[in-house]
Parts: structure tokens; C-alpha cells; sequence
């Protein structure tokens, strides 16, 4: 007989003092990231809020670099117009080269090889995504640049009633062209790898259901997994968008830094704002410095926001599963 | 009273197997676009070896799809995705490989007997390329990357910490800024701690350097050291919990010690993707000639001796970036390998 219930026991959580601690501690550490971003935004604006409040939007949208009479600043003309919009270009050229080779590249290494080649081609991956800049640079002006400028020719030739394909004079070399293909050999690995762990998460049971439907390998892979991938895929473009907008030293090695807003993908002008930085950065007066620190902080913001936009479009992707 | 089967079961096949001839056709498909292509190669402007690619490139999907044309329509088009998939990834990995090449053949040109143990005190950059060498670059790359790791390893690891174990109200934020982290251009960073550190203490040095690189190591660390602490097992955190361990005890002697080998592997991954980064050092270390292991002057480092080098224009200068290419490959690849040593053995537990 059950006469005197005792009344339901509170379970209650309390941290010791000890943990109170640590989790606080943990908590203030965790939050470090957070101080890093704040301040590199906090300081690049102190120092370069100068030049905005000089110049305005027109630092955005005008193409001169002037510093006019180094003694007097009044004179200098500076806008990055002509260098973010090299940057957008060579960004551009870089995803619409480097995606489709990352999407053939993720399908093989998911769907069409043995586990063993499986796992030596992603050890390649991580290592080519490991290449320092400076390697591609180099590389890119002793071995590519005599290709490309072979290649522009061509192009030039059969395709220059194209209005990009067009060229001023017949001086190819370091051209956005040849700067963003770099840069899209050097984001193939980061989207192959986004791609590949998006695809690897399409449903088995959709495939497998596919297949026996007498779909063929390819049926499978275009009916659920493409499908499946594509708001990843697009996640893991803007993830290398975000990479190739900030790239600094390949760029600096293969395109010619000109202070004019070029479309023509083949001719020797052009540049970005990181290169910018790299190259005025050396002999900079003081108010040239505060120039290239607004444009830091221009560039800081737009990567910013691409990568905020991918992270999220990826995590999303993420959830689905 | 029996049944007489009169015709037999059919046989059970395999209809999802690639039949006996896929082979035979595959071969002849590219036997066939290699010839072509070679021909092609000699008769038009396709010349070279990547001439000769672009011609079977394209020619290896048509001949596929000619060889199982028998196979109907869905057979065909999935031949032709499947080489067109194939065509793609070797057309990647022939830029990967041959830089890797490249940097083999032209940086091997520039080593000598002590190439890796002298340094530019005494040698111009132009100067023969018996003289001289990258030690001082090694030395101060290696100094700057330790310090970076010393700084960025404890906060990565107690973000991830934060996220996995504490698991507290920001823990999404927190994964959300270390993601948005790790796509900072390293020129800002390099920037940043530009108009910090050496503005602050009044010009380049090593300390500069190393806090620049130490912010581009923190989201590879904080990431990779989440991963892997999320393979703790459950089991392990609530037994020590029952056997009355506080949270901090658990962390520090239970989760922690089980994984070492898995931070570890987070930690130097965070060096191979920092070793070689040219852009924030050129603005916060700069470059000296000598072998030097003061923190408070500038220092050498490979990348920025590539670069250096590199801007000379002169044959024996341009010799030596490449020898520092070759030397920063083998330092990121011996970096990799320890990675993948490490984090083998977090699998065997």
C-alpha cells in the first residue's frame, strides 16, 4: 500500500564555485574572436577615417591615386574605384573558371573512386589548399604568364569583337586574366572541399532508389545529388569568392597595377585593393598610409560580408539533413 | 503427384555492374582520342602537350559516347558525364602538379652544400649562387610561426572548448565568428597589426609578425580543435561526472588528455596554413639579412625572402626565390605529414 508519496524532488543544477569560474573564464576566451574582428574594424577605421571624411564616396568610386604635393595634403586625389573593381573581376573570372572543375573534381572523389584513392586525392586537396600564395605567385609569373599571353592572342584574335575580349594595344601579360585563372586554381581546392562534404550528406536512400529505378550512375548523381548540393555549393563559391577578393601577393605577381577602371580581361591593367596595399605600402608618405588603411577597411568589410553571406547559406545547407 | 518445372529459374545477374565490355570500350575510347589528338596536335595550332590535352579532352567524351552508342540514350549520356567528370579533375591536377614540378627543378638549382645552414650577411643578392643562403629565413620563420602558436593555440583550443564542452548561449556566435575569422585577408591582418603593434612600439619586428600571423592560425585551430572534440565519447564526460568530477577536472584530465594528439594536429595545421603567408609580414616583420633571434627587430622569413628576391629582377636573385620556394614547399609538406601522422592515431582510439 502506497499511503505517503513523498512530493516530486527538485533536481537542481548548481555549478560549483570552481566551475562558475571556469565557465566564465572559458566564456571570456571564447569571446576573443570577437574582440579580434571588433578591433581590426575599430582600428582600420581610427586610422583611415581621415581619408573618409576627405574624400567621402567618392574614395569608393573614383579611379585616381594622386598624392599631388607630398607636403600638402589638399592636393592628393585617392580612390580605390579602378582597384575593387579589378578586385570583382578577378574574383569573377577566378569562381566561373574554378567551379566547374570543383564540382567534376567533388563528384569523382565521392562517387566514383575506391575508398583508398579516396582518401590519397583529399590528402592532395588539403595540401594544395595548404600552398602558400607566394608559391602560386611565382609560379604563375615563370610558368603561366607565357601561356596565358600565348593564349590571349588566340583569344584576341577570333574572339576580340567580344567588347572584353577587346584590347587597347596589342600588350597582353600580366591581364586579369591571367591573374584570375590563378586565383581559381588556388580556390579549387577550398570549394571542391565545401562541395564534397555537402554532396557526401545527399540521402543514400534517394540514390539507391535511383538506381533501382534503372537510373544510371549519372541519373542518380543529376536527379538528388546536384540538387541536394546546391545551396551548399553555392555557400562554398562564396567561401572562395570571399578568398580570391583578398588575395594579395599572386595578384601582385601577375597583374599590372594601373589606376584605371579596366573591363578588357586581356590587356596588361588592372589590380586590387590588397595588391594595392602591398605595392603603395613600401614608400607610402603619412597620409597615403591612412589612405591604404580606409582601403583595408573597405576591403575588410566586403570579404566581411561575403563570408558572413556563406557561412550562413552554408550552415543552412547543413541543417537540411 | 509431382510438378515438373520445365524451364529453369532465371539466373540471378547484376545488372547494376559495369558489364564485361565497359572496359574494352573505355580503352578504346581513349585510345582513339589520344590518336586523334594526336593528330590534330600535328596538323593545327592545338600544339604542346596541353595542345595535345584540349584535343583528347574533347575528343574522349565524343568517342565515349560513340563506343556505347549501342547502349541506348541514358547509357550514353552517362558514359559522356563520367568522362567529362574524369576530363575536368585531370585538367586540375595538371596546374597542381606542375607546380610542384616547377618549383622542384628551378628551386633545386639554387642549393648548395650550405645553402640551408649560411645566411645573406655577407652576400648581395646577386652574387654567385655558391655564396650565401636561407638559414636566417628558416630561423625567423620558424621563430615566428612558435610564437604565433604559443598565442592563437590556447584561445582556439578554449573556443572550441566554449562551444563543445561548455556548450553555452553563444556558442552558435561563437562558431559563426570564427568562421567569418578565418575569411579575413591576411594584407588586413597584416594591416591591423601594422597600425597596432608597430605604430605602438615604433617599427617592424619579429612580436609584430608572429601577432599577425596568430590571428590568420586562430579560426584554423578553433575549427579543427571542434571537430575533434566532439569525438569524445559521451561516456567519458558523464563518468567522470559521476564519479563527482567538476566540469574544469573533467575538461582538463579527462577530454583534453584523450584527444592531445587531435590539438595537436589542429595546432600544426594551423602552422602549414600560416608558414607560408607573404602579405601581413611584408607589413609587420619586413626583412633582414642576417640569422637573428631577436623578437624586438625585424627578422627574415622565407616568404618574404621569395620575395625579395623575386622583385630584384636579377637571374642569380631570381634563382635564390626559387630555392625558397622549394625550401617553404618542404616546410609546409613536412608540416602535412605530421598532421597526417598525428591525426592517424587519433582514429586507432
Amino acid at each position: 500500500m502506497l499511503t505517503n508519496v513523498p512530493d516530486k524532488r527538485s533536481i537542481e543544477n548548481n555549478l560549483t564555485r570552481v566551475d562558475k569560474v571556469f565557465q566564465n573564464l572559458v566564456t571570456l576566451g571564447a569571446f576573443f574572436s570577437m574582440v579580434v574582428l571588433a578591433a581590426i574594424g575599430g582600428f582600420l577605421l581610427y586610422r583611415g577615417f581621415e581619408i573618409f571624411k576627405d574624400f567621402g564616396f567618392s574614395f569608393i568610386t573614383s579611379s585616381k591615386w594622386d598624392i599631388g604635393d607630398p607636403e600638402d595634403t589638399s592636393t592628393a586625389i585617392l580612390g580605390i574605384g579602378a582597384m575593387l573593381v579589378g578586385s570583382i573581376i578577378t574574383a569573377i573570372i577566378a569562381v566561373v573558371i574554378s567551379v566547374p572543375f570543383a564540382v567534376a573534381t567533388a563528384l569523382l572523389i565521392e562517387f566514383y573512386v575506391p575508398g583508398w584513392i579516396k582518401t590519397i586525392l583529399v590528402s592532395i586537396l588539403d595540401l594544395v589548399a595548404a600552398l602558400p600564395s607566394v608559391v602560386f605567385g611565382i609560379w604563375g609569373y615563370a610558368v603561366l604568364l607565357p601561356l596565358v599571353e600565348d593564349w590571349s592572342v588566340t583569344i584576341e584574335h577570333y574572339l576580340g569583337w567580344i567588347p572584353i575580349f577587346n584590347v587597347p594595344s596589342e600588350i597582353f601579360g600580366r591581364s586579369p586574366l591571367l591573374a584570375g585563372l590563378l586565383l581559381g586554381l588556388m580556390i579549387v581546392p577550398i570549394i571542391t572541399s565545401v562541395a564534397r562534404e555537402v554532396y557526401s550528406q545527399a540521402p543514400r536512400d534517394l540514390i539507391d532508389a535511383a538506381s533501382a529505378l534503372g537510373g544510371t550512375r549519372w541519373g542518380a548523381l543529376r536527379a538528388v545529388v546536384l540538387p541536394f548540393g546546391r545551396s551548399g555549393l553555392v555557400g562554398g563559391t562564396m567561401l572562395g569568392l570571399g578568398r580570391a577578393l583578398g588575395e594579395t601577393v599572386a595578384v601582385y605577381l601577375t597583374l599590372n597595377l594601373v589606376f584605371e577602371i579596366n573591363f578588357k580581361i586581356l590587356a596588361s591593367a588592372g589590380g586590387n585593393v590588397a595588391s594595392l596595399i602591398a605595392t603603395k605600402f613600401g614608400e607610402a608618405t603619412a597620409y597615403e598610409l591612412k589612405a591604404l588603411m580606409a582601403a583595408g577597411l573597405v576591403l575588410f568589410l566586403v570579404t566581411l560580408l561575403v563570408n558572413f553571406g556563406a557561412t550562413m547559406i552554408v550552415n543552412k545547407s547543413r541543417k537540411i539533413v | 503427384m509431382s510438378v515438373v518445372v520445365e524451364t529453369m529459374p532465371p539466373v540471378p545477374t547484376r545488372p547494376w555492374r559495369n558489364s564485361k565490355t565497359t572496359g574494352m570500350r573505355n580503352l578504346a575510347a581513349i585510345v582513339l582520342a589520344v590518336i586523334c589528338g594526336g593528330a590534330l596536335n600535328q596538323v593545327t595550332g592545338l600544339s604542346g602537350f596541353l595542345g595535345l590535352f584540349l584535343g583528347v579532352a574533347f575528343l574522349f567524351p565524343v568517342f565515349i559516347a560513340v563506343t556505347n552508342a549501342k547502349r541506348g540514350a541514358n547509357v550514353v549520356t552517362d558514359r559522356i558525364a563520367s568522362a567529362v567528370i574524369a576530363v575536368g579533375f585531370i585538367a586540375v591536377t595538371i596546374p597542381w602538379l606542375s607546380i610542384f614540378i616547377t618549383v622542384f627543378q628551378k628551386g633545386s638549382e639554387a642549393f648548395h652544400s650550405s645553402y640551408l645552414t649560411e645566411d645573406m650577411r655577407i652576400t648581395p643578392s646577386g652574387d654567385d649562387l655558391q655564396y650565401g643562403g636561407i638559414a636566417h629565413a628558416i630561423i625567423g620563420t620558424l621563430l615566428m610561426v612558435l610564437v604565433a602558436t604559443v598565442i592563437s593555440v590556447p584561445f582556439g583550443i578554449i573556443a572550441a572548448v566554449y562551444i563543445v564542452e561548455v556548450k553555452g548561449r553563444f556558442a552558435g556566435l561563437i562558431r559563426f565568428l570564427v568562421q567569418a575569422m578565418s575569411g579575413v585577408p591576411s594584407i588586413v591582418a597584416g594591416l591591423f597589426v601594422y597600425s597596432t603593434v608597430v605604430i605602438l612600439f615604433g617599427g617592424f619586428s619579429a612580436w609584430a609578425g608572429a601577432v599577425a600571423l596568430s590571428i590568420l592560425m586562430l579560426p584554423t585551430v578553433a575549427r579543427t580543435s571542434e571537430e575533434v572534440l566532439k569525438l569524445v565519447s559521451v561516456d567519458l564526460r558523464t563518468s567522470s561526472a559521476a564519479l563527482g568530477a567538476t566540469q574544469a577536472r573533467t575538461v582538463f584530465t579527462v577530454v583534453i588528455p584523450t584527444v592531445a594528439s587531435g590539438l595537436i594536429t589542429a595546432a600544426v595545421l594551423g602552422v602549414a596554413r600560416v608558414v607560408g603567408e607573404t602579405a601581413p609580414l611584408i607589413l609587420t616583420s619586413s626583412y633582414f639579412v642576417a640569422s637573428s633571434t631577436n623578437l624586438n627587430e625585424p627578422i627574415a622569413s622565407l616568404p618574404i625572402y621569395i620575395f625579395s628576391n623575386l622583385g630584384l629582377g636579377d637571374q642569380n636573385a631570381t634563382a635564390r626565390a626559387w630555392g625558397g620556394a622549394l625550401v617553404l614547399l618542404g616546410v609546409v609538406f613536412f608540416f602535412f605529414l605530421l598532421t597526417r601522422i598525428f591525426s592517424s592515431r587519433i582514429k586507432r582510439k
